[in-house]
Parts: structure tokens; sequence; C-alpha cells
């Protein structure tokens, strides 16, 4: 019954898009303003419908209703309480419901908090969003449908994916759909602006916030994914360059860059056209990413659903949109032309700099992770593009990034001059260089990377550290915490890349691992560390497990530092085994533990790895999205939203 | 601005959007013709994982039909096929993996955290094997019959073709 109830909620919901998508955007065309006034309500109820229908399917998973076909694939009645809820969205159809809500709920906040847009404009925007809802909903209802039944309902259900039975699971997707979904928002409003023929400096201040928000979401969902990847798989990495964490990577890298040029578009109205591409391609991105791992059409270990019919209709949705939009774009793009003019050395110049840098690396990435496919059909050549690739092709113009950014987040607009700053910013590229030469030091013999890593990060915090300085100007240190929070947001998620910057680079070049048979009982060093495996018990029995758990003891200088329990599990049910890496984390080193099978020699297979920093990889992530929510609860945010009804609206 | 570029971004996209399309029609993506088949198998020289046996050609040569299989730790569609493996191993198919190109202790690491279904394993740190066996991308398969004669070539991995192919081959070359 309420599976039913959430399957006529979504297509009522389906119905409502359908008219929001149609009726506002003739009204906005033809002037007829109360065509126009169907987005706000439309939007609203549409968000509340699937809303509901996500409900009513949290609902079966939550009293495990096995008649319903989804519940019964990827549930079990034996699963903690947590997981029944996470495995609403951790199967295909469950994860497109999501994905809807998250949509309809970005369409509602348009039109809750879009009051001071241009009536035009936001009809428009509402319309271009609620055609994104019923593509969607119609993918899911004629093709992966969630509320289907089963005629006979089976006894037990068949378990979801152990992998995915993890806390850092529950938050991934959700994170992850706020990023890409938040991002068909700047989508809408860049298709609403090339219908409408118009970018101003207005466009650049109400886009922005999204795009913010969405780039913000999106670094918590992809650092919760690589922090889950790290202590699930049991591997140790914390990033595989596989084409579902590329998929994810592009959008990341193009809403960065959006984030940038959209400042441009608001304060020097120029970049128009460009900013206006970058909003179509990061949304664009997002749905490239969504048919890479819901097609099938490259080899990952994420594929979700592996039909070429499901990957047919994604693309169809592909094709219209981006087709659309970027059709849109060629036709309209010469109205966009350029009002301010700049220096060379100016912030202007460097922000082009960094979205070039921006935009190459996301290229890099896209090259690397499509390579497979063009390689089999043009070359009839069968590859797996691999980490290497990516490491040296992504690396050089990340540095650049890095090298760049302090010096640009300085510099004036229109022409800067650097005459002032040159002092601080050589002391600073010399401390930056120092601390680099004295790790090359300290480390002898080993790679470049981490010394150069840590120079560059050094470099990164300590330039967001000086903007921030600069900013008080002659009223001295005591105006920093009266600065604006845009001001600090900009420095906090400079100095969050910075960190991440250290952490990777320090990970990749110091990581030490051990990997060895050994008895109960015996004790080894590796890299300072002295490990003991205390005890190893098999057989223990979880909620919808067994595992073997092993009790390893590290001690440095004598002192015991951890008492790690990692656990090998089985999960009967599903037939799965999984490693449940154990990990004392630290400031300075994660110490990571993972206890293999028992050797017919006897004895286990233990492997150990002392991860120098990195906890600062996500540290890093976690300060950066901290940025931009410093950044989205300016003062400025909040106020302009209203600012814009001030101006006159011209005559027709 | 220039009229020829705005159209450059709809013309990629469309361009991206064909390949798609035909990457998404093909049926069967992972057919490649192999010269081996019907040939001797190539030479292998034994190079021992440590902790693991290591084989070479002659053991090729032996009876019954065996399958061998060019893999990596760092390759996902590898982790992907590893099931299928561990399940052919427990039919009794002896399967001899060739490691290609790991780092380190990744291999080995590979093998405790998701079970070795090798028989024996030799190591390929230089990829001259693979290239004897004229071996493009991984993981590949191969089956080889009692006489040490390649019978047949699989590209990519197995786990999805098993019923349809693996096992139908395996047949064919006389299990």
């Amino acid at each position: 019954m309420v599976a039913e109830l959430g399957h006529f909620a979504l297509i009522l919901a389906f119905v409502v898009a359908i008219v929001q998508m149609i009726v506002p955007l003739v009204g906005a065309q033809k002037g007829w303003r109360n065509w126009m006034a169907v987005a706000d309500p439309a939007a609203t109820l549409q968000f509340g419908l699937v809303a509901l229908a996500f409900g009513a399917l949290t609902y079966s998973f939550v009293v495990s209703d096995f008649s319903v076909r989804l519940v019964w694939l990827n549930s079990h009645s034996d699963k903690p309480m947590l997981y029944k809820v996470t495995g609403v969205w951790g199967n295909h159809e469950g994860s497109l419901l999501l994905w809807v809500l998250i949509l309809t709920l970005f369409g509602a906040c348009a039109a809750w908090f879009g009051q001071g847009l241009p009536e035009r404009l936001r009809a428009r925007v509402l319309a271009v969003q609620s055609s994104l809802a019923v593509a969607f909903m119609a993918f899911m209802i004629f093709t992966s449908n969630p509320f289907w039944r089963e005629s006979f309902p089976p006894l037990n259900g068949q378990d979801l994916n152990p992998l995915l039975q993890d806390p850092g699971l529950a938050f991934h997707p959700p994170f992850l759909y706020l990023g890409y979904v938040g991002l068909s928002m700047t989508f809408s409003f860049a298709v609403a602006a090339l219908i409408e023929g118009r970018v101003d400096a207005a466009w650049g201040r109400w886009v922005r916030p999204w795009t913010l928000a969405a780039w913000m979401f999106l670094t918590v969902g992809i650092a919760l994914g690589s922090w889950w990847a790290y202590y699930e798989l049991g591997w140790g990495g914390f990033w595989f360059w596989d084409p579902v964490e590329n998929a994810s990577f592009m959008p990341w890298l193009i809403s960065a860059a959006l984030l940038h040029s959209a400042i441009v578009v608001e304060k020097r109205e120029a970049l128009k056209a460009w900013t206006i591409l970058l909003a179509i391609l990061a949304f664009g991105f997002s749905l490239i990413g969504t048919f890479i791992v819901r097609s099938g059409v490259l080899t990952s270990v994420h594929a979700f659903a592996n039909d070429p019919f499901t990957g047919t209709f994604i693309l169809v949705i592909l094709a219209i949109f981006m087709g659309g939009a970027l059709t849109l774009f060629a036709m309209r793009a010469d109205r966009m032309e350029a009002k301010g003019v700049f220096g060379t050395v100016s912030r202007e110049s460097a922000l082009v700099l960094n979205n070039i840098l921006l935009a190459v690396s996301a290229f890099v990435v896209f090259i690397g992770t499509i390579w497979p496919l063009v390689s089999e059909l043009a070359f009839d050549r069968v590859l797996s593009v691999g980490p290497p690739f990516f490491e040296l092709a992504f690396t050089p113009f990340w540095v650049a990034l890095a090298l760049i950014l302090p010096v640009g987040s300085i510099l004036a607009w229109k022409r800067g001059r650097l005459d002032k700053d040159r002092r601080v910013l050589t002391a600073l590229a010399c401390f930056a260089v120092a601390v680099g030469a004295l790790v090359w030091a300290l480390q002898t013999g080993r790679t470049a990377l981490g010394p150069v890593g840590v120079a560059l990060g050094i470099w990164v915090i300590g330039g967001a550290g000086y903007d921030l300085i600069k900013r008080t100007g002659k009223s001295g240190l005591g105006r920093l915490f009266r600065l604006p929070r845009a001001d600090w947001g900009k420095s906090v998620a400079h100095a969050g890349m910075g960190v991440t910057v250290i952490g990777v680079a320090a990970l990749m070049a110091w990581e030490t691992e051990d990997i060895r048979v050994a008895q109960v009982g015996d004790s080894y060093e590796v890299s300072g560390y002295e490990v003991t495996l205390v005890d190893v018990r098999e057989q223990v029995r979880g909620p919808n497990f067994i595992a073997t758990e092993a009790d390893i003891a590290m001690a440095k200088d004598g002192r015991q530092v951890a008492l790690l329990t990692p656990e090998k599990r089985i999960y009967p049910v599903a037939q799965m085994p999984t490693t449940e890496a154990a990990i004392a984390n630290g400031f300075w080193r994660d110490l990571y533990v993972v206890i293999g099978d028992r050797q017919e020699a006897g004895g286990y297979a233990v492997r150990v790895y002392v991860k120098p920093f990195a906890n600062w990889i996500w540290a890093g992530c976690i300060i950066m999205a901290l940025g931009g929510i410093l950044s989205l609860s300016d003062r400025r945010h909040r106020v302009a939203a209203g600012a814009p009804k001030m101006r006159a609206v011209p005559a027709e | 601005m220039n009229k020829a570029v705005v159209f450059i971004p709809a013309g990629v996209f469309g361009a991206l959007a064909g390949l798609f399309l035909v990457g998404l029609m093909r049926d069967d993506p992972d057919a490649l013709p192999s010269a081996l088949v019907g040939q001797d198998v190539p030479e292998i020289t034994s190079e021992a994982l440590a902790g693991y046996a290591t084989f070479d050609s002659s053991v090729l040569r032996e009876d019954g039909v065996k399958v061998v299989n060019f893999w990596a730790s760092w390759c996902p569609p590898c982790r992907a096929e590893h099931p299928a493996l561990m399940e052919l191993a427990a039919e009794g198919v002896p399967i001899y993996g060739v490691n290609k190109s790991d780092q380190g202790g990744d291999a080995v690491g590979f093998l405790e955290e998701l079970g070795n279904p090798y028989a024996a394993i030799t190591v390929d740190l230089r990829g001259r094997q693979s290239l004897d066996w004229g071996v493009v991308a991984l993981p590949e398969t191969f089956i080889v019959d009692g006489e040490g004669v390649v019978r047949f070539r699989f590209a990519g991995p197995i786990h999805g073709v098993m019923e349809s192919t693996i096992l139908p081959e395996l047949e064919a070359a006389g299990r």
C-alpha cells in the first residue's frame, strides 16, 4: 500500500514537472505574469511529491517489505537499521530517486530563495530545472522503477553489497548527488540566460552561490568517497583514477573554474561566454558521470547497472540537454561581449590563468577516462589507462596552479602592481623552498615529490594568510575578525587546498608498506614501529557476517601507541568477503593494518602501512568546504538577493 | 567573437555522443582476434612472486586443459573478474597467472585480500612476456590444451561471459 502511494506520488510529480516545464516558459516568452507565477508553487509541490515517494521507499526498506522487488534485491531482515536506510540509495533505482529528490529540492530552493530574481529569469530557470526533472522521472518511471512489486514475495532479501554496508557510504552518495545535482542549478541559470540573451554582473552574482554550494557538497562527497575507499577497500589507497572517481572529479574541477570565472563576470563583466560555457559543462560532466556509472560503457569497480538500454536512455537525456544547451550557446554567444578591459598583470588575468589550468586538468582527466573507449573504437586496440598516466599528466597543471595562486589572489582588479607585495612574497617563497630543502635533506634519496609538495603547500597556505592580513589594510590586525566572511572563505578554502597538496604529496612520497606472514606472538619492525601480532580469533559472529579478528600492537620506542583490531569478514548471504582495515589516526601519520587469510603453513598474512600525513588529504577537503560555507554565509549574498529589485526593469 | 569558435563545444559534444553511442551498441566489446590461436604457447620464463609457486612454459605443455590469466593488482577489471577465476579454480581448472608490472607487495596484497585462484604465478615485471603473448590490455585470458597449443583468447574480464564463452571454450579445448 505504502509503495503504491509512493509510486502514485512519483507519477503525480512527473505530471507537475511537465506543467512546470512548459507553462512558465511560455509565460516568460509572451510576458504573461500569471503563467510565469505557476512556477513557484509547482516547484514546491513537485518537491513535496518526490519527497513523499522517497519516504515511501524508505519505509518499505525499514519494514523490510520484500514484496517490493528493490527491497528484496538489496536488503535483508538481519541488516542493521542504518544500512536498511542507506540501502535505499545503494542501488541503481533508489539512487535515481535520491537524484530526482535532490533535483526537485534545488528547484524548490530556487523558488523559495530566488525572490530577488527578475520575474522572467526566475520563470525560465525553474522551467529549465523542471525539464531536467521530467527527463529523469521519465527515465525512472519507464525503465528503472523502484516501486515494482514481486507477485510472490520471498521470505528474506538478498542483502546489500557488503562493501556498501558502511557509515561512509551512508553519506557519500547524498553529498555527491547534492554536488552533481546542485550543478543543475547553474545549468538552468546558464540556459535561462541564453534564452534571454543577456548576461550581466547580476547574473554572475546569482549564479555564484549555487555554484559554491554545489562545489562544496561535491568536495565533501568526493572526500567521503575517497576516505571510504581508504579504510573500507583495505588496499590503502585514497584515489585510484577509476572512471567513476574521475566522473566526480571532472565536475569538481569545472565547477571550481566556474566559481572563479563567475567572480570576473560579477566584478568586471568579462569572460561571460566562457562562464556560461563552464556552467553548461559542469553539469554536462555530471551527466556524463551518471552515464558512465550506469551504462557499463567503461569498465569500473563502481558500475551499477550494466544495461545497454539504461545507457541509451541516459545518452538520449545527455544528448538533448547538452546538445541543446551547446547549440543554444553557439547561437547566442556573440551577444555576450565583454565590457571591461584589463591589463596583463591583474586579478582578471590571474583568474583566466586559473580557469585555463583547471579546465585543462579536467580535460586531461577526461581524455584519460575515455581513451580506452576511443582507442578501442578508432584503433581497434583495447587498453586501460592507469594511474601513471594521470599522475604524470595531471600533476604539472596543479603545480602551476599552486604556484600562481598566492600571487593571483592578492592582485588588484584591472591593473595590478606587485611592488609592495614583492618583499613578503619573496620571503614566503624563500621560507617554503627552505622547508622543502630541509625535508629533502631529511629524506635522502627518495622522490622529489615530497619536498616539492610540502614547499608548494606552505606557499599556498602562507599566501592565503598574507592575503587575509593584506585585506585589513591600514587599520591593522584588529580588523581581521571584522573582515567580510567572503574574504575569510576565500583564504580558508585556499589554505585547505594547500593542506591537501601537502597530504597527497607526503603520502605518495613517504608511505611505507610491509607485507609478511606472521605467527601469533611474532614481533617485527616497520619504519620505526614495533609490530606485534598479539592474537587472532576466528569465526567471530557479527549481525550478518562472520569475521576473523586480529589484535595487533604497535609500539614506538618501547611505548605502545596503538592496539589495532583489523577484521576480515565473510557475508554469507551475499557470499562476499570484505577487509576491515584497522587504522590508528594521527596528526602526522596513520598506522594502517590489514589481516589476511590464514596461510597453509600456519600464521597469517599481515599488512602494515605507515601513512604519513594521510589525514591531511581529507582535512584539507573539509577546510576547503568550510571556506565555501563561510563564503556562502557572507552578508553580501543575503543582502544582494534583494538588491536587484531596486534596478529599473527595462521597458519592453 | 569568432562565429566558428562558438560551435566547437557543440561539435565536440556531438562527436563524443556518437562515440558513446557506438560504444554502447558494440555487440561484443571485448572480441579481438588473436594470431596465437592454434599456435604453440610462447616462451614463459619463471619469475616467482614471493611466497607463491611459479611456472614456465614447459608446465603449459603438460597434459590437461589449463587457463593462463594475465593480471595486475592495479587493474580494476582484474578485480572484477577475480571471483570468476576463484570459481574456475574451485572446479579444478588449473589457472596460471602472469602478473604484469606490479609494484612491490601490491600483487601479494591483492591475492591476500581476495584469495588466490592461481595454481602458480610468474611475474612479468618488464612486460616482455606479455608482449610475446600479444597482450594489449589487462586482464587477458588464454585457454591452452593438453599439447600446449593456445585454443582460445579472451581480452577483458571474463566474469560476464563465463556461461556464454569461457565454459564452452574450455569444453571445446578438451576438458
